[in-house]
């Protein structure tokens, strides 16, 4: 009987136990959950030079060749963002309508094939307003970044708000060969900084960095140029630029690219994010989704020359 | 001497012992690299194992060590449904030696030397193994499409009206002449089965000429493909379900399937067979456009013979389980059904097949554009990848329900065994589908605690089963050392032998 109590007695804890266990994941996310906020040092208003000439495009190693450009170093920051729509707003460039900012587009040429939809001109969605994972806020008259994310990269921006916004400047989107160029040099590494990958060279999923954790909200964005070899607090990273100096190109955020291919909708993005495995950090890796698609973990930087 | 030679005897020389030591070759295949991905690598188990190991693993090659562990695994698995297929059907004793011989070579070549290539360095004579591997698997299959040969007098059944009655042939599908439509489904599937994997060595050796190894999910929204990856696309979708097709037969024959349901599902097989295969192929042709139609066509009466398995099995298993009630009532049934997790596990699985690969999958493909292609494509990605391992899975449990029954487990080790399995792996199938399906209710921003939950389920699912598997190979193993363990009974059994009356 003792026997019987006593086993039945430790069935009940591991099954109290698994429930526990069950009901703490389930815990709600609070996405406004304090973050720790460090200067990296880098300044989001530099841009590097790539030079024209070949490089090893793809997983295969292609040789291909761009011109040449220049680069922003790091991602589009929300502070740069907030500063574009300020400026779009006042001169009526952009608008703001039912919850998010609208700008216009000048349209795809839609060829009717299989999966394809048609992207016409017009007004599409920048960056919806409402959205609990916004980073940017806006008062009825002026937007800003919420205080703790200022240098981190935009997200929650479409493909038609990323272009929006280098277009708007005179920039533009990288193309896919020019992202990999600025991301690999002239060698054939997979990674931005050389052949291997360490927890330290970027965020991405389950990485450890100082803005995860991975038992409630799970991965959050670090500020750009974060892996930039400087110690924060105690947490070490390692210089993680490219050839061209280029911080983040593997990491934080997907970057939307600029290549509107023929016969399909969907826009190409390159880099991996803090939520996705160190394989889909390799430089040849690519993401697509439609433009209108908007991520926490999605982001983009400009290019200009050629 | 001795005590070896007879060990390797029944390891080797046996049905059940080819099957017991090709699975535990993808139990340990399956324990350890499934610790290189997924929530072992995020604790950092993958680099304990790596490095315990002394695993060379470059990023960039990534793709192709995969490719290579896919065929590794999925070798074995086709070599253990061969066993059963050669023990299970009447065949020259010749071509029964010579198919098991070759392909037990030929997997063990391709598993040891390609994970060798691919996790230890590259030795290019291990890569030639690992080809030659291949190579004996697919000459093992040519040897079985010839051993299966239906038209061979010896394999068919008397002419009707003779044959009607003697020794129930007339409980079978056949036609007037006697030809077992049976033994021509297994003959279909065994001949496209080697057809379909020329889709996968002609584009293998182009790509593999200039090194140009990539993964089928990586490619999916491009709107031009060339005909070496639509070929690849094609050769992996048939591929397991040809491997799903055989094993519905052999489970099929195990159970003893007759009767009308038999008569119905056998042409129904060979039609799906044929047609669905004919769609694949056709990826690489003009009709490109239509393939997937045709794929649909062919499915449909596939499944459906499954269906009927199902039906006419569980109907035996009620019958059988209440034939000493008068008027069984429905929970009576119910109990019948369930009284025996081995003969129930295989159609039941079968049939949640449907919620976790082909629901999803016939969903994923009506609501493709409005849906899905909405989301990134790492996110069909995931739906894509998951679908197929649930089903590999699933096929994998469903070998592992009846080998239980091949080893002859009985009493409440044969109900834990059975029910472990049947409960464990469909707790984390259901996990996987709704990870996959995750983005219908949920947003990335706040799906963290919901990962979480589903990845211990999952984790707890798969842990527990290989735990299981594990139990059971040590106890193999330690029965091999007994003079008069259960392998000696079981050196000289057959399959055949113990279908089911």
């Amino acid at each position: 009987m003792r026997n019987v109590f006593l086993t039945l007695r430790r069935r009940s804890v591991l099954a109290l136990g698994l429930v526990a266990v069950l009901l703490a994941s389930c815990a709600p996310v609070d996405l406004y959950a304090p973050i720790s906020t460090f200067e990296t040092g880098v300044d989001p208003n530099t841009w590097a030079q790539v030079p024209e000439g070949e490089f090893y495009f793809g997983q295969h190693e292609d040789i291909a060749s761009t011109a040449a450009y220049e680069i922003m170093v790091t991602d589009v920051t929300v502070t740069q963002y907030a500063d574009f729509l300020n400026a779009a707003l006042a001169d009526g460039s952009v608008k703001v309508v039912d919850g998010e900012i609208q700008g216009y587009y000048p349209g795809d040429e839609f060829r009717g094939v299989k999966h394809e939809e048609e992207i016409a001109a017009g007004d599409w969605a920048f960056i919806p307003l409402d959205d609990p994972s916004q980073r940017i806020q806006f008062d009825g008259s002026a937007f800003s970044a919420q205080p703790d994310y200022t240098n981190h990269p935009m997200t929650m921006v479409s493909w038609f708000g990323a272009w929006g916004y280098c277009d708007y400047y005179g920039y533009r989107l990288p193309s896919e060969m020019e992202w990999e160029k600025a991301a690999r040099g002239t060698d054939e590494r997979p990674f931005p900084w050389g052949e291997e990958i360490a927890r330290e060279n970027a965020n991405f999923y389950a990485s450890r960095d100082p803005f995860e954790d991975m038992g409630s909200y799970g991965s959050r964005t670090s500020p750009v140029g974060f892996y930039n070899g400087q110690k924060y607090g105690d947490y070490q990273t390692l210089d993680s630029t490219s050839p061209y100096g280029l911080y983040d190109m593997a990491g934080n955020v997907w970057q939307w690219t600029g290549d509107v291919y023929e016969g399909m909708h969907y826009r190409f993005l390159r880099g991996g994010s803090k939520d996705t495995y160190d394989m889909d950090l390799r430089l040849w890796v690519s993401n697509n989704a439609t433009p209108m698609y908007v991520s926490p973990g999605v982001g983009f930087r400009c290019v200009q020359g050629q | 001497m001795q005590f070896l030679s007879k060990r390797l005897e029944y390891l080797f020389g046996s049905t059940k012992g080819l099957i017991l030591v090709a699975i535990a070759m993808v139990g340990i295949v399956t324990a350890v690299w499934g610790m290189l991905s997924g929530p072992m690598a995020e604790i950092g188990v993958r680099e304990v194992v790596v490095n315990a190991l002394g695993m060379d693993m470059l990023q960039a090659e990534r793709e192709g060590r995969i490719i290579i562990l896919y065929h590794s695994i999925a070798m074995a698995i086709v070599a253990i449904e061969t066993y059963m297929v050669t023990s299970l059907l009447k065949m020259k004793p010749f071509f029964k030696t010579a198919i098991n011989a070759t392909i037990t070579a030929g997997y063990i070549l391709t598993m040891i030397f390609g994970l060798s290539f691919a996790y230890f360095g590259h030795n290019w004579a291990f890569h030639g193994l690992y080809i030659f591997g291949l190579s004996l698997i697919f000459f093992a299959g040519v040897l079985l499409v010839i051993a299966l040969w239906p038209w061979n007098k010896e394999y068919k059944f008397s002419p009707l009206p003779e044959g009607r009655g003697a020794g129930g042939e007339g409980e079978y599908s056949r036609t007037k002449k006697g030809l077992s439509l049976e033994r021509v489904a297994f003959f279909a599937t065994a001949l496209t089965t080697v057809i379909s994997a020329l889709f996968g060595a002609i584009p293998g050796s182009f790509f593999g000429n200039g090194f140009e190894s990539f993964l089928a999910e990586n490619i999916i929204r491009l709107p031009e493909k060339t005909t070496m990856e639509y070929s690849i696309i094609g050769h992996l979708h048939i591929m397991l379900a040809l491997i799903g097709i055989m094993l519905t037969l052999i489970i099929g024959r195990w159970l003893n399937f007759k009767g009308i349901w038999h008569k119905i599902a056998m042409p129904l097989m060979i039609l799906g067979t044929i047609v669905l295969n004919l769609g694949v192929w056709g990826v690489v042709t003009p009709l490109e456009p239509v393939a997937h139609m045709v794929i649909y066509v062919g499915a449909t009466p596939s499944m459906l013979a499954a269906l009927f398995l199902l039906i006419w099995s569980w109907g035996k298993l009620m019958r059988e389980g209440t034939a000493n009630l008068t008027k069984p009532t429905f929970g009576k049934k119910i109990s019948a059904l369930l009284r025996d997790p081995l003969k129930f596990g295989p159609t039941w699985q079968m049939l949640f097949m449907n919620f976790t690969t082909s629901g999803i999958g016939i969903f994923m493909a009506i609501r493709l554009d409005e849906i899905f292609r909405v989301w990134p494509a790492r996110e069909e990605r995931i739906e894509l990848t998951g679908h197929w391992h649930v089903l590999s899975a699933i096929i994998a449990t469903i070998i592992l329900l009846y080998y239980g029954d091949m080893i002859n487990l009985k009493g409440k080790i044969r109900q834990w065994y059975g029910w472990s399995l049947i409960v464990l792996s469909d707790l984390a199938f259901a996990a996987v589908t709704i990870f996959e399906m995750k983005r219908l209710f949920i947003s990335e921003a706040v799906q963290q605690p919901l990962v979480n939950l589903l990845m211990y389920l999952m984790d707890f699912g798969l842990a527990m089963l290989l735990l299981l598997l594990a139990i059971v190979l040590v106890w193999r193993l330690v029965d091999l050392f007994k003079a008069k363990g259960r392998w000696t009974e079981e050196v000289n059994h057959e399959l055949s032998q113990e279908v089911l009356k």
